[in-house]
């Protein structure tokens, strides 16, 4: 057998339409058995591309010869809207693009208009903010753990995650209102204070969460199914992350420790400790297993934070018209699935100039092909479900 | 034993036999399919379905109705006549089977002589189906589904099969219920009555998860994976033929359950050497009591068995197709000869 990449000629199949439009298919062998790979579009409507991200595979039999990932049907143009909103409008707008995780999103946003605007924000909303920011990517992480457990046909984790997710939902909506969108933040603070009893009603919820991802450890992390399937699959070196610019707890189950909650603390992550949890391997148990390390590791920041946060206001006069001076920022922040950048720059006047947002799972899924050169059908599964993205935090 | 049903007017009796085998071929995959509903539900806090009558118990019924309403689709690409024939020969196996599988003390339309051999040959036509709607739906996740389905289902008929040669070369004979009586004549140690359950236990262990790969469930439910290939052969399938897959499904949990029953635990009898209950009740003469009895052992049998592999779902994820077929043949089939070897030195030693 030899692998030889097809010359167009009459027999060549070409891909019909679409991105991937000229695409050769390759033809393999020799002699009397002469097999042709299979071209197959996963999505944008499956089941494993939760969103409608689409994949373009060449099979050999099962086994994946190359794979492009084809971005760009949800684009909503959200960067270009914000240049026609205000700046608190923009709060609004940006929780949206990556709908699950809504906070660190707004948080990211309102720090650099703050920074641009030289804005004081008060203790007590900081420190708000990192409670509410940890609550957020716990709700993030139970969401990806119960749906990689899905993928790979443990079909009860997720409802168990589904249930934590209801319970931490409630007590954010008494909080701010939503339950995904929950639009808190406001420039320089934020919406308004937290309910009574809201700081006890976390307290209850953190123990909680900790007890009940011992079931996610039994049913998935300790199963020997999910370690055959999951251990040495779709292994990422450290090096290739870094060059793909992935962040997050995918970057961390490869073993490098970058976090913005830590190399450049924002709000009041300077003051607590940050546990972040680091695989050894970078593969997909690796990832699963940061990602679950990583509830836990919020559940205690949040304990950290219960006890210090300080009584006074959480919101800053604001004139009635709020401009930011002329410059530009960047803001780093530690989101759910990685790094989040928020790029604001503005002539002076209500509207951003430009707000370009660099997203995490943008970067995470460049690495796609990259892992999927090789691998088996299932084995796509259980890499794509460990990337962990959301499809409109891709294509904004 | 003689069937119940075996009247002297033949037209007659094979009419009786025809009607109660459909019976319970329609109702048994019901009751398995509303304990999965239920069961899986609250293992995984929910409630399931809970509007269709008394806590759901129509839901299944009703499902029936929709997709009797539903339009039936046929892919413009696809191989008309085999795409609309392959639900029925996916079906038609687990209804014969049913003829041969003894449900209680005469509670059995046929008592073949080689019941188990019978069954077994037949059930494994089932996947002619498959492969049939595989090609014929001209979708290329059907393919691939059907090729991981004929694949998989070869590679575990073998350890089912021998899995059930051990009970036979133990009992000494293929007829299903002459395993039963054997069963229930058994005596481990020449002393302690005992199902095959404890003798056979690898082969009850083989047979049980061989049993799983052939149904195509969890853990081995790559044939129909949802996550990778939609719904594997069923992927192009609407209303009722979808329906007949899903029944077929069903039906093949009922018959391998059946079997397992028959072959590894007593079979209608609540342990061995107690004898049923064969006092007449009012009207109702010794023996049809004794078959009711037997029938209501059996059954629960078969839905504990049923059961565990609901809870199997519950529980595990998927295997991977290489992995699967690595467990058959370095694992399954080197010990179910094993099993069948050591028995047989048994069986001659004693």
């Amino acid at each position: 057998m030899s692998e030889t990449l097809a010359r167009p000629g009459p027999d060549t199949r070409m891909l019909p339409g679409g991105p991937g439009e000229g695409m050769l298919v390759e033809v393999r062998g020799e002699g009397d058995l002469r097999t042709q790979d299979m071209n197959l579009n996963i999505g944008p409507q499956h089941p494993a591309t939760h969103g409608v991200l689409r994949v373009v595979i060449d099979l050999d039999g099962e086994k994946i010869v190359r794979a492009t990932p084809v971005i760009g049907y949800m684009h909503r143009g959200f960067e270009k809207l914000a240049e026609a909103r205000d700046y608190r409008q923009i709060i609004a707008l940006v929780n949206r693009h990556d709908w699950l995780s809504a906070f660190c999103n707004e948080l990211g946003v309102a720090i650099a208009v703050e920074k641009m605007m030289k804005l004081e924000v008060p203790e007590r909303a900081q420190w708000i903010r990192v409670l509410m920011a940890e609550w957020n990517r716990i709700l993030n992480h139970l969401m990806f753990i119960g749906s990689f457990g899905l993928e790979l046909g443990a079909i009860t984790p997720v409802f168990f995650a589904f249930r934590e997710r209801e319970d931490i939902q409630n007590l954010l909506e008494s909080a701010t209102g939503g339950r995904l969108h929950f639009t808190y933040n406001r420039v320089g603070g934020l919406k308004e204070d937290l309910p009574r009893g809201f700081l006890k009603a976390s307290q209850a919820m953190v123990a909680n969460v900790r007890t009940r991802t011992r079931e996610y450890r039994d049913l998935l992390e300790g199963n020997e199914i999910f370690m055959a399937r999951t251990k040495g699959v779709g292994a990422l070196p450290p090096d290739v992350a870094l060059d793909y610019g992935v962040s997050g707890p995918t970057l961390h189950a490869s073993g490098v420790p970058e976090d913005c909650r830590v190399s450049e603390p924002y709000c009041r992550y300077d003051q607590v400790d940050v546990h972040v949890p680091l695989g050894t391997r970078g593969d997909s148990f690796d990832r699963f297993a940061c990602l679950l390390g990583r509830v836990v590791a919020s559940l205690d920041i949040i304990e950290q934070v219960l006890d210090r946060i300080p009584p006074g206001p959480v919101n800053t006069k604001l004139p009635k018209t709020v401009k930011a001076p002329e410059g530009e920022v960047y803001v780093r922040t530690e989101n759910p699935l990685g790094q989040g950048g928020y790029y604001l720059v503005s002539d002076g006047k209500k509207t951003p100039w430009r707000l370009k947002m660099r997203t995490p799972s943008f970067s995470n899924i460049q690495m796609i092909p990259y892992l999927l050169e090789g691998a088996l059908v299932p084995d796509m599964i259980a890499i794509l479900g460990s990337v962990f993205f959301v499809v409109g935090d891709v294509d904004r | 034993m003689e069937s119940l049903f075996a009247l002297d007017n033949l037209w007659l009796a094979l009419l009786l036999k025809l009607a109660l085998i459909v019976v319970f071929f329609l109702t048994a995959p019901l009751v398995v399919g509303y304990i999965e509903h239920k069961g899986l539900a609250h293992m995984q806090a929910r409630l399931g379905p809970m509007e269709a009558a008394f806590h759901g118990i129509g839901q299944l019924p009703a499902d029936g109705i929709k997709f009797i309403q539903k339009e039936d689709i046929i892919p413009e690409n696809a191989d008309k006549w085999v795409f609309s024939m392959a639900p029925g020969v996916a079906l038609v196996p687990a209804l014969v089977v049913l003829a041969v599988i003894p449900m209680g003390p005469g509670v059995f339309a046929e008592d073949l002589d080689v019941g188990i051999f019978f069954a077994l040959a037949v059930s494994s036509v089932s996947v002619i189906g498959i492969l049939m709607a595989a090609w014929s739906s001209a979708n290329k996740y059907s393919l691939m589904g059907g090729i991981r389905a004929a694949a998989q289902l070869i590679a575990y008929e073998l350890p089912l099969v021998l899995a059930a040669a051990a009970v036979v070369l133990q009992a000494g004979t293929l007829s299903l219920v002459g395993i039963v009586e054997a069963q229930n004549e058994f005596r481990l140690f020449g002393v302690i009555p005992a199902a095959y359950a404890i003798p056979q236990l690898v082969g009850l262990i083989l047979f049980f998860v061989a049993a799983l790969a052939e149904l195509s469930r969890p853990p081995f439910d790559m044939p129909i994976a949802d996550s990778e290939i939609i719904f594997g052969h069923m992927t192009e399938y609407t209303g009722l033929r979808y329906a007949f897959f899903m029944l077929a499904e069903y039906a093949g949990i009922v018959v391998l359950s059946a079997l397992a029953a028959v072959l590894f635990l007593g079979g209608w009898y609540l342990w061995p050497g107690v004898p049923l209950p064969s006092f007449a009740v009012g009207p109702i003469p010794g023996d049809v009591v004794a078959a009711l009895v037997g029938f209501g052992v059996m059954f629960a049998k078969i839905a504990t068995l049923a059961f565990v592999m609901i809870w199997f779902r519950a529980t595990f994820p998927r295997l991977r197709e290489d992995q699967l077929q690595r467990i058959s043949w370095l694992i399954f089939i080197p010990l179910a000869i094993l099993n069948i070897v050591v028995t047989a030195i048994f069986k001659v030693v004693a």
